[in-house]
């Protein structure tokens, strides 16, 4: 007797699964599934909005890997993301530790690393252009104080990419919220223990603090990476899509956009984005592989 | 001890001139644009340069709104962004608690679908939504911009998953019990009870959508659909040199986030912490 109505309600808890949930199963199928498949679909072909274009099978992939400008944005956006990932972990961390030092203040020097992370993109391309001004900027007159030839920043093959680097730290705040947090996670008892057994502070970073951030860290690293490798809208709006001088502010997502939406070859691009999809899918892999060796859990040992 | 209190001291005095000298860095740039918006313009390109305008020139603000048709971006913009901002309100809840509190088989797979998508690069399924929306005949409208915001995002549902997570189980239970529907027990008991964490999607989307550059700039090409990043830009294409009027309209586009933040600055940073640690 009791059977039958545990199905019914399982019944019941099902359709109401799926109407509350039906919006984003619409959602998964219409923005994410179809277009996923249909890019791999377009990738074959010579689309482009103006013609429908014909299956060209695998030419998209070949004409790509003979691209010269292709391999000039991966370069670019490998610079970028093996430069800016890890310096902006080390500064953000380094930064949230002393924060967490319980000194007086702690709230005005979190807004103040704060506030640049909500300055919108393009006003901080604006405020860095003038900034990193050769001749007049403010960057350059105090290296001159200093006895420095400042370099021409966003006008140098050499120099561009580190100054969109510095200008991405800028709006790092974000992150020193996340690691602050973290921090203020970990139990008091570890220190209580670890003052014990009279470790000074460098053997509590290392055996305490460092560890049981890793997980946040982890987060970031991931997180940080997917979005590193997506770098478009910095790029693009300070060269105005060109990616001057050089190429060498041509971004992998730059040279995609300026295929399909420039060029309107949106076979070409989409076989770029599926390119990007292997990259993002085969470096997150390996960052979760590497967990194991590095990422501490809490409760587990 | 007395040494002890020394030391604790001097590493006191060491963060805080560390501090201020990285805050700077964060800093400066900021005083340099209020200061540059308030310039006359033949106070720009002096050398050295000079922090404080001889004469405050208030009318750049006036002028650089004037330039363009500031209003009707702004106007652009509010829509999408409130659009967009309703729309995540609207299903994002709905879906999370469909997969943390009802009890059926779909919600795990639908959950780890969510986290998947989380991290899937948005320029992968760019350009066959782009001919999606086209074929719909959508593009050069601000509808794909706001549209999707309806059917869910996997960030806001996860943060929202994980808020329904931790709410007790003797909530509904109590209330199926007395009869109450589903969509009574969500409506009535859940959704109050998650109002932070709302107000936290809410600014995270409406930020978002004001901040968005690549959406507008391949969707929107008609010059009075511009959203205000794409009047900024083209703003900043048109008038390079003119520092002081590119200055006053970034203050006047950062300015409203900022206040936004100082508002609800609370459940900003508690947002920020939860996607980050949970």
């Amino acid at each position: 007797m009791v059977k039958p109505k545990k199905t019914r309600f399982e019944r019941k808890m099902a359709l109401y699964g799926v109407i509350f949930t039906l919006p984003w199963i619409l959602g998964l199928l219409l923005f994410h599934a179809y277009p996923l498949i249909m890019s791999i679909y377009y990738s074959f072909t010579s689309y482009s909005i103006l013609d429908p274009g014909e299956w060209v099978g695998l030419e998209n992939y070949q004409t790509l890997f003979q691209d010269h400008v292709f391999w000039v944005s991966i370069y670019n956006t490998l610079y970028f993301t093996v430069f800016f990932v890890p310096i902006s972990i080390v500064f953000g961390v380094g930064l949230a530790l002393i924060l967490n030092l319980k000194i007086r203040g702690q709230g005005f020097y979190r807004t103040m690393f704060f506030m640049p992370s909500l300055v919108p993109p393009i006003a901080t391309t604006i405020i860095w252009l003038w900034l990193l001004n050769p001749q007049f900027g403010l960057v350059n007159h105090w290296l001159e104080q200093i006895g420095l030839q400042g370099p021409a920043w966003l006008g140098s093959e050499y120099w561009s990419k580190p100054s969109v680097i510095l200008m991405s730290l800028w709006g790092v705040g974000q992150s020193i919220v996340i690691y602050l947090a973290g921090l203020q996670d970990i139990p008091q008892d570890y220190y209580d223990a670890a003052d014990v057994d009279g470790a000074n502070i460098i053997q509590r970073l290392k055996h305490i603090t460092l560890p049981l951030l890793t997980p946040v860290i982890f987060f970031n690293l991931i997180m940080g990476t997917i979005g590193a490798l997506q770098n478009f809208v910095l790029p693009y709006t300070l060269t105005n899509g060109q990616g001057t001088p050089a190429n060498s502010m041509m971004f992998y997502v730059m040279y995609l956009y300026t295929n399909g939406f420039g060029y309107l070859k949106m076979g070409y691009a989409s076989a770029m984005a599926w390119i990007l999809f292997l990259i993002v899918v085969i470096l997150t892999a390996l960052i979760f592989i590497s967990q194991k060796r590095w990422v501490y859990y809490q409760g587990k040992d | 001890m007395r040494s002890q209190l020394s030391i604790k001291r001097i590493q006191n005095a060491c963060a805080h001139a560390f501090l201020i000298l990285v805050g700077l860095f964060f800093l400066l740039p900021f005083i340099w644009m209020v200061s540059t918006s308030l310039k006359p313009d033949n106070e720009l390109f002096l050398w050295p340069p000079k922090w404080i305008p001889g004469l405050l020139v208030w009318s750049n603000y006036p002028d650089s709104v004037n330039y363009v048709p500031f209003f009707n971006y702004l106007r652009n913009t509010l829509t999408i962004s409130g659009l967009a901002t309703l729309g995540v309100l609207f299903a994002c809840p709905l879906v999370a608690y469909g997969i943390a509190r009802i009890p059926w088989k779909g919600s795990k797979p639908l959950f780890a679908l969510t986290l998947i998508v989380m991290m899937l690069p948005y320029q992968v399924t760019m350009i066959p939504i782009f001919i999606l929306f086209k074929n719909f005949g959508w593009v050069g409208t601000s509808i794909p911009l706001w549209l999707p915001a309806f059917f869910g995002a996997p960030f806001y549902i996860f943060l929202l998953r994980q808020f329904f997570m931790g709410l007790p189980k003797e909530l509904e239970d109590a209330a199926r019990i007395d009869g109450a529907s589903e969509l009574r027990i969500y409506w009535g008991i859940m959704l109050p009870l998650c109002k932070p964490a709302l107000l936290t999607i809410a600014l995270f989307q409406f930020m978002g959508s004001w901040t968005d550059y690549q959406g507008p700039l391949i969707y929107l090409s008609d010059e009075s659909k511009y959203t205000i990043m794409l009047g900024l830009q083209a703003f900043k294409t048109q008038h390079g040199a003119e520092w002081q009027m590119l200055m006053a309209a970034s203050v006047l586009v950062t300015l409203p986030i900022i206040i936004l933040y100082f508002i609800v600055q609370r459940s900003f940073i508690q947002g920020i912490t939860f996607s980050g640690i949970k």
